[in-house]
């Protein structure tokens, strides 16, 4: 056996076995690439992970930067294994577990931090960007607006360039952009017929972890003074809704969840209803017509529906609870849109359940004796006149609504409502539901969103987590129960026009509330729109939206085999289109001898061939023999071409030129005429 | 398996190329995923399964962004070797043990640069070259040698998995080039020269120790021998100028392989020929070389000291047919 030994001295770059995976040692020059894709996937994550963690990240792509710009060697491997263990350490800490969305990200950006950190050859190169391609779906975990999206297709760029960097050796950075973004060019086809075709599963396909939907705002279900103001203080959008015709007033808009009943002198809370009143179905009758419309609710891990008051027809998979909420069958846990029809003017619940009106008279005892002193001044009189006394108190007297309440004490509605008299929607609502109580009238706070605006690009009235509202509701005998709304008493414009003009204006309101100029407005509005397009088209396409639009295409009832066979038809042609693009159109000769190609056939159609194995000097002495018309001609492109092919001047471009005009000044040929 | 042997030879083209240059068509080109693009498959199978569990619209389309990715990927490899015109060159003798250089000239008549062609004979080193658009370039495939002998190095494999490395595109080239391997040489002291054989030689004539004026300088004259101090007070129009010498023994050094030590093996033998062929072409000496059944006459320069180490290269075989990878 002979003993193989590789020499390494060849002409170009030197490198390992082939066959297999090139185990070569990394370029230098391909490092700062790495590093920038390591960047720019864990970079964003930042936002979302302790700072310790960010810190981390950060100093160890530093560090590595540092080592490549002064060509030091890498850290011993103990001292990565060390430093990947005590990360995992503190993730396990922080996190309280390493399973779940938030811990498994927080690993996948250690590993991409420290992994460049023992990158010796192309394989952990190609490792790198693989980890990076993850740690790019993981942003969508937290994000999929239009900016994330554009930052996936910049990610992805960057990420193709540096596979190029890898694979190609050192080209100019430019060079290698322009290259990834044809490739990302060339991609993008075969995407959209993969979003559009690929058959699409419902998820989860398991239980995802508990931190899955963490994260999600809206209404809670408990209510105490400061938890409708916090929530005021957030411009994101809780539902965009649309009427199938004019959307009613603004001060009828009254988007219901949930309904609190239970009362400890600081909380107000949804009590567990006992069996026998839960089960009965509440009874509801819309006078007038009802309004259809259907709305798009961002996920917030509830299971209201947020209906207008009051929901007549419902979504599938929902129902009416017994305190006349829409409520799913499962909390929404990713933007739905759901279809409802309601009226404004209802009856519901004329005969109420006992257990739901004994409820609603429930009072902590001993506390607020003067609120409850001046409730009993007022027990005698009707229900309806109890509450329009309470809101004529509200109404006349000295009250502020304000973001900014006073902090209350053990009687916190005697200190309400006859000390501070400052107070947010929260503060009205149990203030007058507790008075009610305590006059005898059955009463309860609903908490929702009232009002909303109208986004003029696309149609869809825009509700925000800044709308939101507490109210009441008192039971009236033969009227069943009836919205009373304190707040529109102390501050009407809240009602009527929206919180910002509700507010005076050192109140904190975000600001794409409170947009004072009409073009940024109007700016929001379209951006708005943009985002509720995006959310129904890109994000929100699901099995069902893909049936749907498959069937608006005029394919009725598509199912999977047909979806993938259609797929692969179209994958197919886009790859031959693909082909084709890149395919040269014919495998171009060598310019100089098409050019002189194109004149010896010229002169063949006129009559003498050029013999195979005949020099151009030979030909053109052959040709001033036989036609000496065409002598001096044939002569001069014999010249170039001799001169182009075996002379000094190769690659002469001027010289190529003429040589290419002597076809064109060839006089033209005589017909032959019998 | 005459079957299988039939079918590889038909898929992977085993026969020699004949036409010249080769062009490399479809039919030709092979590709596969490496280990590389199997990677990336599964990692993207991992993340459609997070993307449908975790309902990310944008997720989806990450993955297809990235698996339209692969296939225009491979098609880019593809094209990376399609349509490239190769010519072989004429291969450079080499002693055994050496580097064997097969060169190959490479045409690109596309627009686009092809960047990283790995070109290897099986079990070679592998030689890579960047061929820019519209453009020529150069590289020599490298075998490295064992033994003497016509070599004939089998195919070279052009690989490349330019640009993402997820697909490695391959061609074999087949062209008909052989390389003469020379003995290595062993260097041992000449053997004594012996008194010329024939009494007609011309004495005093071209010897090599006495300066005997200056004559116009032909292609034969070793470069040593110009007169460069007459040649740099000469125009440059005017023939270089050679040193004459004459006088001293021109004796005739016979190399015959009956001299070289009789214990030694007959490869041995050829190398202590070859190391001898050389020491008397450094010595500017006039020898013969003497072969079992062969002999070339006395003579000198480089055309004769090529064919004396053909001739120790070729020793034995039936040096026209070239047996196929004798050194694999």
């Amino acid at each position: 056996m002979v003993k193989m030994v590789k020499h390494l001295k060849a002409v170009g770059k030197p490198s390992a076995s082939p066959g297999s995976l090139p185990l070569l040692t990394l370029e230098h020059g391909a490092i700062p690439w790495l590093l920038a894709v390591a960047l720019a996937t864990a970079g964003p994550h930042a936002a979302h992970l302790p700072w310790w963690l960010s810190l981390l990240v950060g100093g160890t792509l530093l560090w590595r930067a540092w080592l490549w710009q002064q060509r030091r060697p890498l850290p011993p491997r103990w001292a990565l294994v060390l430093l990947v263990i005590g990360s995992i350490a503190a993730i396990a800490w922080q996190f309280g577990t390493l399973l779940g969305k938030d811990a498994g990200v927080a690993l996948l950006v250690v590993f991409m931090a420290l992994k460049p950190m023992e990158m010796s050859s192309r394989r952990d190169a190609l490792v790198v960007v693989m980890l990076g391609y993850f740690l790019l779906l993981t942003h969508y975990l937290y994000s999929q607006s239009i900016p994330t999206g554009a930052w996936l297709l910049a990610a992805i760029a960057l990420l193709t360039a540096a596979l190029i960097r890898l694979h190609g050796g050192a080209q100019p950075v430019a060079t290698i952009l322009r290259h990834a973004l044809l490739l990302l060019a060339q991609a993008l086809p075969f995407m959209l017929i993969l979003y559009l075709l690929f058959p699409r599963v419902a998820g989860p396909l398991w239980g995802l972890p508990q931190d899955a939907y963490s994260g999600l705002s809206g209404l809670s279900e408990e209510m105490s003074p400061g938890t409708i103001s916090r929530l005021t203080l957030s411009g994101a959008i809780a539902f965009r809704s649309r009427f199938a015709g004019e959307p009613p007033e603004k001060s009828d808009l009254y988007w219901r969840g949930p309904v609190f009943d239970e009362y400890d002198g600081h909380t107000w809370r949804a009590r567990a209803l006992p069996a026998k009143a839960a089960k009965q179905l509440p009874v509801v009758a819309g006078i007038g017509a009802p309004l259809a419309y259907s709305s798009i609710l961002e996920a917030h891990n509830r299971r209201w529906l947020l209906a207008l008051d009051i929901a007549t027809r419902l979504p599938p998979d929902s129902a009416l609870a017994p305190t006349l909420e829409a409520l799913a069958r499962e909390p929404v846990r990713v933007r739905t849109q759901f279809s409802f029809a309601s009226s404004i003017d209802y009856r519901a619940n004329v005969i109420e359940a006992p257990a739901i009106l004994q409820q609603a008279l429930a009072l902590p005892k001993e506390i607020n004796p003067r609120t409850r002193a001046l409730a009993s001044e007022w027990a005698s009189r009707p229900p309806e006149k109890i509450a329009a006394a309470a809101l004529a108190m509200f109404r006349n007297e000295d009250f502020y609504y304000t973001l900014r309440p006073s902090l209350l004490g053990p009687n916190a509605m005697d200190e309400f409502l006859f000390d501070s008299r400052r107070g947010f929607c929260e503060h009205y609502a149990s203030a007058f539901v507790f008075l009610m109580r305590a006059a005898g009238v059955p009463a309860r706070v609903v908490a929702g969103y009232q009002g909303g605006e109208l986004n003029p690009v696309d149609g869809y009235l825009v509700v925000r987590q800044s709308d939101a509202h507490a109210w009441a509701e008192i039971w009236l005998a033969g009227q069943g129960w009836v919205r009373f709304d304190p707040t529109a008493a102390v501050a009407p414009a809240r009602i009527e026009q929206g919180i910002d003009a509700a507010l005076p204006a050192g109140e904190p309101l975000p600001m794409i509330v409170r947009l004072d100029s009409d073009w940024l407005r109007q700016l929001r509005n379209r951006w708005e729109a943009a985002n509720n397009t995006w959310n129904q088209w890109v994000l929100g396409y699901n099995p069902q939206r893909q049936r749907e639009v498959l069937s608006r295409l005029g394919w009725r009832d598509p199912d999977w085999r047909g979806m993938s066979a259609s797929l692969a038809i179209l994958c197919g042609l886009a790859l031959l289109l693909v082909t084709l693009w890149t395919l040269p159109r014919r495998l171009a000769a060598d310019p100089v001898q098409r050019a002189w190609q194109k004149y010896c056939a010229a002169l063949k159609r006129r009559g003498i061939p050029r013999a195979e194995w005949e020099g151009p000097l030979d030909f053109a002495h052959r040709v001033a023999r036989e036609k000496p018309d065409l002598a001096a001609l044939t002569n001069e492109a014999a010249g170039y071409y001799a001169e182009l092919r075996y002379g000094r001047r190769a690659s002469n471009g001027q010289l190529l030129r003429r040589l290419q005009q002597c076809v064109r000044r060839l006089p033209p040929r005589r017909r032959k005429h019998s | 398996m005459p079957a299988l042997a039939s079918l590889q030879r038909w898929l992977f083209r085993l026969a020699p190329d004949e036409q010249l240059p080769i062009v490399l068509g479809q039919r030709r080109i092979f590709i596969v995923p490496t280990r590389a693009g199997i990677l990336f498959a599964v990692v993207l199978m991992v993340m459609l399964i997070g993307a449908i569990n975790y309902n990310l619209s944008l997720g989806h389309a990450l993955i297809f962004l990235l698996a339209g990715l692969g296939i225009v990927a491979m098609v880019h490899t593809f094209h990376n070797l399609f349509g490239l015109c190769l010519t072989p060159g004429r291969v450079p003798a080499v002693f055994a043990g050496d580097l064997a250089h097969f060169p190959l000239q490479l045409e690109n008549t596309r627009r686009q640069t092809r960047r990283a062609l790995e070109f290897s004979f099986a079990g070679q080193a592998t030689s890579s070259v960047d061929l820019p658009a519209e453009g020529r370039a150069s590289v020599a495939v490298s075998f490295a040698t064992q033994r003497r002998g016509r070599l004939d190095p089998g195919r070279v494999t052009l690989a490349t998995r330019y640009p993402l490395g997820l697909f490695r595109a391959w061609s074999y080239l087949h062209p008909r080039w052989s390389c003469i391997v020379y003995p290595r040489p062993i260097r041992t002291a000449l053997p004594a020269p012996s008194p010329t054989m024939h009494a007609d030689h011309l004495h005093g004539d071209n010897g090599q120790e006495d300066f005997a004026g200056l004559r116009p300088r032909q292609l034969s004259d070793p470069t040593r021998h110009i007169a460069w101090k007459a040649v740099a007070r000469r125009s440059d129009e005017q023939p270089h100028l050679v040193k004459q010498f004459a006088g001293g023994a021109a004796e005739e050094l016979w190399l015959a392989w009956s001299l070289t030590a009789s214990e030694s093996g007959p490869e041995e033998r050829l190398s202590i020929l070859t190391g001898w062929v050389l020491s008397a072409d450094e010595e500017q000496a006039r020898y013969g070389l003497k072969l079992p059944g062969k002999q070339l006459a006395v003579g000198q320069g480089e055309a004769h000291r090529a064919s004396c180490l053909q001739a120790l290269a070729l020793h034995g075989e039936n040096g026209e047919a070239p047996e196929s990878s004798r050194q694999a």
